[in-house]
């Protein structure tokens, strides 16, 4: 167990590797309760919310998930969240570390703007459970939510479970097939144990924070306070997809649109070792002998069998194939430039 | 409950020796290799480089963390398991049988007063 944003967290329960290769093979189980939950609601909700982030909320309905970054404003990311439009209302789910963050941020930015919206956060009243994997439709099927299986990607439904109504939405952090549940936390653990029995006969696992890590670092998403903060934009992490210049005014978009002409310094890229070795977060990464960068996340790849690298290296480097070293104590290891993702055959929907 | 072999000798970083005569097989504890979470290299050095007391000689790569394995005696390194460059996992496995990382020709035997038995090592653990 570790101390993790003030959340007591498991680290593993059967190991990362075997928690890893049951999320790729069959389904595992994630208790992601320590994510934040902060609600727009009330007049001028989506504009609020959508002021506040690079991608665009109107370019999806109610029913529907999308991915952003929040940027401060020099076009720093000040988190990623999943947003939800669920009929007026916007849900942002955000990272565990940065909810007292990003509530107070919101908070003031709704200030300036004036806005009427009703801002709230209510994680410590919410449950969030993953279930991700090849398996998860059956398993779903197996608890009476075939609904769940028609789903499309990044949509979410509201479904009864035992009474107690459930937000559904087929997404993940993973790579996997599968969804994300949330419930009131009032309501106990009964999806959690019945998702569990439902998945015994397909293998499923309860899975920890080491292998949750392991599995969105093959992916290549990134993990905020690693990959991605407050003085890292979205262009340099390769999020430039999330950024939608064409959008009316948010926050961040001038400096977002003056480093978009500029062209980025420093691009975030993966690394694959080419020598017996593990580069992991702070490792400088070399280029004939000079630095041209540092690992934002390393570690042993499960799936592949390898140690894998992602961080930010200068421009000239960034080409697939290039070939630069990683300082892991005392020795420099050969690593080559490599396209993210990492692993290219996950079950996602 | 962790395996605590009685016939071997024991570190406080979680080494464990099997003294023979004036070597000393060197491995580490099942303690340690359960903390350590899946194991997947093992950094050795080459037969015949000398190992210093409380020095570190190897170091231990699991998928989370990364780990100096410390040398309990001083002495010549005599021998290397080649096996763990292939398979690292067996440290998890088995980490007093084909787990096993070095033998040392031990040049101070009266390193070994300082070591710890295997109820005082289970009491370090707090077991």
């Amino acid at each position: 167990m570790t101390e993790f944003a003030g959340w007591l967290m498991p680290i593993q329960y059967t190991g990362i590797v075997d928690e890893h290769k049951a999320v790729r093979e069959a389904a595992g189980l994630f208790d992601v309760s320590h994510m934040g939950e902060i609600w727009f609601t009330g007049l001028g909700a989506l504009e609020t919310a959508n002021r506040l982030v690079t991608n665009d909320l109107e370019s999806i309905q109610p029913g529907a998930c999308l991915y952003s970054p929040m940027c401060n404003l020099e076009g720093g990311i000040v988190d990623d969240v999943i947003m939800y439009r669920v009929g007026e209302d916007v849900l942002f789910v955000v990272n565990a570390a940065n909810t007292a963050k990003d509530l107070a941020w919101i908070l003031e930015r709704c200030r300036e703007l004036g806005s009427r919206a009703r801002v709230e956060d209510r994680s410590m009243n919410t449950v969030q459970i993953a279930l991700q994997g090849p398996a998860a439709d059956e398993v779903v099927r197996k608890v009476g939510l075939a609904e769940l299986v028609s789903l499309g990607r990044n949509r979410h439904i509201q479904v009864i479970v035992e009474g107690k109504p459930v937000l559904a939405s087929r997404t993940g952090y993973t790579g996997e097939a599968g969804f994300e549940f949330y419930h009131d936390w009032d309501a106990g653990d009964f999806l959690w144990e019945m998702l569990f029995e439902a998945g015994r006969g397909s293998g499923i696992k309860p899975i920890g924070l080491g292998a949750r890590d392991t599995l969105r670092f093959e992916m290549g998403y990134c993990l905020y306070g690693n990959d991605i903060d407050d003085s890292t934009s979205p262009l340099e992490a390769g999020l430039g997809w999330t950024v939608k210049l064409d959008k009316l005014d948010f926050v961040g978009k001038q400096a977002l649109v003056a480093e978009k002409a500029a062209g980025v310094k420093r691009k975030l890229v993966g690394m694959e070792l080419l020598e017996t070795g593990i580069a992991r977060q702070g490792c400088a990464v070399k280029a004939d002998g000079k630095e041209v960068g540092h690992v934002t996340s390393g570690t042993f790849s499960p799936s592949l069998g390898k140690g894998l690298a992602m961080g930010y290296l200068e421009a000239g480097l960034w080409q697939p194939g290039t070939e630069v070293q990683i300082a892991v104590r005392d020795k420099e290891l050969k690593a080559r430039v490599t396209r993210l993702p990492f692993y290219v055959h996950g079950s996602r929907k | 409950m962790t395996l605590i072999p009685e016939n071997l000798k024991y570190t406080d970083e979680h080494e464990w020796l099997r003294i023979e005569g004036d070597t000393a097989v060197v491995g580490i504890t099942d303690y340690a290799q359960h903390e350590l979470g899946d194991i997947v290299y093992v950094e050795l050095p080459p037969v015949g480089k000398k190992a210093e007391v409380k020095k570190a000689f190897g170091v231990v790569e699991a998928v989370k963390t990364v780990s100096d394995i410390f040398a309990p005696v001083s002495g010549e390194i005599v021998a290397v398991n080649e096996a763990l460059a292939a398979d690292a996992s067996v440290v998890n496995r088995e980490p007093y049988g084909q787990g096993w990382m070095i033998e040392i020709k031990m040049s101070n035997p009266a390193d070994t007063g300082a070591l710890l038995g295997p109820a005082e090592y289970r009491k370090l653990l707090g077991e």
